[in-house]
């Protein structure tokens, strides 16, 4: 039997500590990481529980902004009436992301370390190939099964899909992720696969998620995500798109905008061309359609991933034009 | 082991629907809800393999990583000396089995069966396995084994260049008239290939045992569809007589055609424990769900239909495909619905298998009529479209008067009243016939008809019914429920020809020492048992009125009674003249604590040999078509699609299901399998696709985030209406199969509605948005 040491942390230094050891990992919800476990892709040598630590779990709006502590629960940060109504691209993303039962144990900090869902990464008995899980071992995926792989971001080592959905809200919204003292963008913190697709985050080993803070904005307060994907729920998104707008007082020219795409990325993929072009720019639904062409710049397939090129766009012309609407 | 019993509880116990008059819950035909419904809900209900036992032992399962070729050696080295090890078994060290009878009752060759292979023929296939004393060390050792192979270029799927034609399969053709002339010859024809893809049972509970020897004697605690099935296979790879092997399996988490038989890892379990000589228990894990045994083969298609202009079909030509492993055999029969749905003079129907890498396919609801259905139903509404007349009028204007192949008349055939009475509820007339024509916003809406149909399979069933002297009913049958609700069923049978309330009636189901049954499969098990029950009860009520009327310490002995009657428990003569006595006051003044009667559904003259092969294989089941009828149960499907014209994500709104299943024995249960049936379907049509690697020839969506189901979110409110009337040629009492009928023919109806919301035929399911965009 493969033992591993369980270790209760009771404060945020000692939970870094022990974050430092060699083989160790932080355990929150364990959604993602017993999972893993079970299929013989993470093989910690020490549990670091970090849910009983006290404080970690709150959600405070003013404002300035909101401040989500790393162990709030999805559904928790998900129903929090404040964030409903200054983020609702936040709580849409939260809602529509697993089932009820895993909302309800995950939590906020785990939810931004989860996995990609490539099948190859999570079988290593089948598929020993997966420069994310062994670096230099190869790439199972390409020229395999690859109809959630995505078309952004992707290297020649990698091209796993990011698969959350509140990244890609965060990373909209220019949420910055607290690691204790340190603090980092959203966008920062999620890595390019490029040669070192084992490198996911900008965290170092003994540092750990204390919180997420999402600076106020009108655009956030106008916001939306919508996430498209075969089955109506607990399925990851085919494509989704975190959106918010602000207008001019005239109530029709874009002042500001923000686009980021989930499900078809290796990292939450802000769409700053799609902003560019339509700042300053009547929300006409021609306009916004031509603009949401610009998300997938630069967007390669590996064949059964391709509609993902087509579909994108339709989600973020659909998601700017029903954010527009809701005056 | 504690006896396992269910005793009814009084569940809205008023009324029946209005379709079954007033009928009493607890009767036959009434609303009586599942009786182990709040076992169930708590948790009391124990499933296989939560059995505590002493000196448990878990065994785990290594699985090959390729999918053709050879093991060349495997290394135990390291699992051997693993912790808590007590055996690693290998094809080296396996006990040898015989071959058992298969379920058709074809006699085994006369070789050894080893549940381990050298030869691999898919990947997945089980190589070893570790017992260990703790799952979890038996987890970790298993990691430790080492297998290598000599590795061969594998046979995919049915695209595969390699695959081949495949092998005819003669008694699958079907041909009248000369449809290649007729067709030819068709001022209108039409001519499309449909595909449906591998799909898996994805049972709630995953399979498993905990197999146990005392002696020579086996018990095995094992999900099963078909006790008596199982425990020959067990009694004959032992060479043990029939009678040592006990199978127990009251409660069954969804089988969907999976559970009949004792598989591979059964086996393994059970060598296991008779070589450490403690009981072993194997969990299938939810993975190995997609490979330990089949789910429905990948089938294809094509279906070509000639018509006169008005859209009367002339001829149909029919070629379907289905792929079985390389060394087992799986016919998915393709032409089962063609061949009957639609009056044609000219038809012919052939049928090849192809050789592929993969496990045995298997049963999974309506093996056979459900891509059939695909096939047929699609095809017929798109000689609707050509013809330029409504989908459900073509089916009307073809309607099969009798079985166009054995030109026999229907036992019942209920379509018509069903088509009627679907497009009524549905709102079918406000139909825009042209596709594309109606929209919601960024949603197109689409709306379509398909028909289904299950054959009424006969077999046979035995039962004792016994009354107690505390006025309670025993029913003991080796058949089982895996939630269509046999328990409940038969506590309403016997109830009402006992005279007994319900609640007073207790159900033993699923342990082979009771009396036997033949498989729950082909929805048969409901028409078999409760004839079995009404048979076995009637003769008690008998036997307890004889004794009423003749013993001559009995109440009623001076009254000279002919007959007399039991209601609600109490027993008292036809015109209340007389005593009136409760069961308990008679059989204490007679001086009897119970009276047993057996019933069953056999031909008269049986002897001991065929009851044994009638409960063990399906070689003497009695065909739908003999004699004078061709019995069937017969549906229609209305279903309303949205599709997002951007998105291509396909939402089915509306479902409007007549069905025509015979008599229910209780509507509720019928109506909720039906249901199921139609949620399954929905699944089918729109997200169920088992997911192959080409270059590894190994399914990569193997569990249920990646192996999308139907979730709550994906299904509307569903509205069924039963059509049916009784059929006193398909059953006893007069029902036929309800739980196979409700998934046929859905998938066609959302393909029909997404070609009426889209224009866009899709011919391959499941229709996933990349379909659509
Ligand atoms: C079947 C299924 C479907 C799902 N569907 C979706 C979906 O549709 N959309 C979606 O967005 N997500 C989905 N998820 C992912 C789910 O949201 C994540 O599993 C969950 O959010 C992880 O949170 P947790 O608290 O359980 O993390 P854990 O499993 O406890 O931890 C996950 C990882 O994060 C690390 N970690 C945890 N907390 C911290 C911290 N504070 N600082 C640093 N590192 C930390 C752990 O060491 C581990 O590596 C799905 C998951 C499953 C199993
Ligand atoms: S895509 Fe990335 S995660 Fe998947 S197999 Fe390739 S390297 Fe591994």
């Amino acid at each position: 039997m493969r033992d591993f040491s369980y270790l209760r942390a009771n404060s945020i230094d000692a939970a870094r500590q022990a974050a430092a050891l060699p083989g160790a990992m932080l355990l929150a919800g364990g959604t993602t990481l017993i999972d893993l476990a079970k299929c013989g892709v993470t093989e910690p040598d020490t549990v670091v529980d970090i849910t009983h630590l006290k404080g970690l779990d709150t959600v405070t709006v003013d404002d300035q902004g909101a401040m989500i502590g790393a162990l709030a629960r999805m559904s928790s940060v998900a129903d929090d009436a404040d964030i409903k109504s200054r983020f609702p691209a936040v709580s849409e993303a939260l809602w529509q992301a697993a089932s009820a039962q895993l909302r309800n144990m995950a939590t906020i900090g785990g939810n931004l370390m989860q996995r990609t869902r490539c099948p190859y990464f999570r079988d290593p008995a089948n598929f020993p190939a997966c420069n994310k899980r062994s670096p230099g071992s190869g790439c199972s995926a390409i020229g395999g099964v690859t109809r959630g792989h995505a078309v952004l971001g992707t290297s020649e080592a990698c091209i796993a899909t990011y698969p959350g959905d509140l990244a890609t809200a965060l990373v909209a919204f220019d949420a910055i992720v607290h690691l204790g003292d340190r603090q980092i963008a959203t966008d920062d913190f999620f890595l390019l696969p490029d040669a070192t697709p084992d490198r996911e985050h900008a965290i170092a080993p003994g540092e750990m998620i204390t919180a997420i803070g999402i600076p106020a904005s009108a655009a956030a307060r106008r916001s939306t995500y919508l996430k498209v994907r075969d089955r109506q729920s607990y399925e990851f998104a085919a494509a989704g798109a975190a959106v918010g707008v602000e207008f001019e007082a005239d109530g029709r020219t874009i002042k500001d905008l923000r686009v980021a795409l989930g499900g078809v990325a290796t990292k939450p993929w802000r769409a700053r061309a799609v902003e560019e072009a339509l700042k300053g720019k009547l929300l006409e639904p021609d306009t916004v359609r031509r603009a949401s062409l610009l998300a997938i710049e630069g967007a390669v397939d590996h064949g059964a991933n391709q509609y993902k090129i087509e579909l994108a766009p339709r989600v973020v012309a659909r998601a700017i034009l029903k954010v527009g609407e809701t005056a | 082991m504690t006896v396992h019993e269910i005793r009814t509880r009084h569940c809205d116990s008023k009324r029946g629907d209005a379709s079954d008059g007033a009928v009493l819950a607890e009767a036959v035909g009434g609303r009586l809800s599942r009786v182990d419904g709040p076992a169930k809900i708590t948790g009391a209900a124990k499933y296989a393999v939560e059995q505590q036992l002493d000196g448990l032992s878990h065994a785990v399962l290594v699985e090959s990583t390729i999918a053709a070729g050879r093991v060349r050696s495997i290394d135990t080295a390291a699992a051997e000396s693993a912790p808590g090890v007590l055996l690693v078994l290998t094809p080296d060290n396996v006990l040898r089995l015989n071959t058992a009878t298969d379920w058709l009752g074809t006699p085994p060759p006369d070789a050894p069966y080893y549940p381990l292979a050298r030869d691999i023929t898919f990947s997945g296939q089980h190589v070893a396995a570790v017992v260990a004393e703790s799952f979890e060390q038996a987890v970790a050792a298993a990691a430790l084994v080492k297998v290598s192979y000599d590795e061969m270029a594998a046979i995919v799927d049915l695209s595969d260049p390699k695959a081949g034609d495949g092998i005819p399969i003669d008694a699958m053709t079907k041909e009248w008239g000369d449809a290649q002339a007729a067709f030819a010859s068709a001022p209108v024809r039409i001519c499309a290939a449909y595909n449906t893809p591998r799909e898996y049972q994805t049972p709630l509970e995953p399979h498993g045992l905990i197999a146990h020897w005392e002696g020579d004697q086996l018990t095995v605690w094992e999900p099963s569809q078909w006790l008596d099935g199982m425990a020959r296979t067990y009694a004959e790879w032992f060479g043990v007589p029939f009678e040592n092997v006990r199978l127990i399996s009251p409660y069954i988490g969804g089988g969907f055609g999976s559970k009949a038989f004792a598989y591979g890892y059964s086996a393994v379990a059970a060598i296991a424990a008779k070589m450490l000589g403690r009981p072993v228990k194997l969990a299938v894990t939810r993975p190995q769900t997609f490979t330990a045994y089949g789910g429905r083969a990948a089938t294809r298609q094509t279906v070509a239909l000639g018509a006169d202009a008005e859209g009367r079909i002339q001829s149909i030509v029919h070629r379907g495909v289905n792929e079985t492993s390389v060394d087992g055999m799986w016919v998915e029969p393709l032409g089962s619905v063609t061949s009957i749905m639609y009056a044609t003079p000219n038809f012919s129907s052939r049928q090849n298998v192809v050789r592929v890498n993969t496990v045995v396919p298997g049963a999974l609801r309506a093996p056979g009529e459900n891509p059939s259905a695909f096939g047929i139903e699609s095809a017929i509404d798109e000689l609707a479209d050509e013809v330029g007349i409504d989908p459900l009028e073509i089916r009307l204007r073809n309607y099969a008067e009798q079985d166009p192949e054995v030109k026999k008349p229907w036992s019942t055939r209920q379509l018509r009243e069903a088509y009627a009475a679907g497009a009524e509820a549905f709102g079918w007339s406000k139909r825009t016939p042209e596709p594309r024509s109606m929209r919601d916003g960024n949603q197109l809406i689409g709306w379509g008809v398909a028909a289904g149909t299950y054959p009424v399979r006969r077999a046979y069933g035995e039962a004792v019914v016994r009354i107690l002297a505390d006025g309670s009913v025993e029913v003991e049958s080796s058949s089982i429920d895996m939630g269509q609700g046999t328990y409940t069923i038969l506590a309403q049978t016997a109830a009402e020809v006992v005279g007994v309330p319900a609640e007073n009636v207790v159900v033993k189901l699923g342990d082979s020492r009771y009396p036997r049954a033949g498989v729950t499969g082909g929805s048969r098990l409901a028409g078999v048992m409760t004839g079995a029950v009404y048979k076995a009860a009637t003769a008690a009520l008998d036997q307890l009125v004889g004794l009423a009327i003749s013993d001559p310490n009995s109440p009623f002995h001076a009254l000279q009674a002919n007959t007399l009657v039991v209601t609600k428990g109490r027993i008292a003569s036809p015109r209340g003249d007389g005593p009136e006595v409760s069961i308990t006051e008679l059989l204490g003044s007679v001086g009897r604590d119970h009276i047993e009667a057996m019933g069953d559904t056999m031909p008269a003259n049986s002897t001991v040999e065929d009851r044994y092969k009638n409960y063990t294989t399906i070689a003497t089941a009695l065909s739908h078509t003999e004699g004078d009828y061709s019995r069937h149960s017969w549906c229609a499907h209305f279903i309303e699609v949205r599709v997002d014209e951007d998105f291509g994500t396909v939402r089915v709104s509306r479902v409007v299901s007549a069905l025509d299943s015979g008599r229910l024995y209780n509507p509720k249960l019928a109506e909720s399998q039906w249901r199921g049936g139609i949620i399954m379907g929905i699944g089918q049509a729109l997200l169920e696709e088992g997911i192959v690697d080409r270059r590894h020839g190994r399914i990569v969506n193997n569990n249920l985030a990646d192996y999308l189901i139907a979730t709550n979110a994906d299904i509307p409110d569903i509205e069924v209406i039963s059509v049916g009337i009784p059929d006193p040629h398909s059953s006893v009492l007069g029902g036929k199969g309800v739980g196979e009928l409700g998934i046929v023919g859905v998938a066609p109806a959302i393909a029909n509605a997404v070609f009426h919301a889209t224009g866009k035929r899709v011919r391959d399911l499941p229709i996933t948005l990349e379909k659509l965009i």
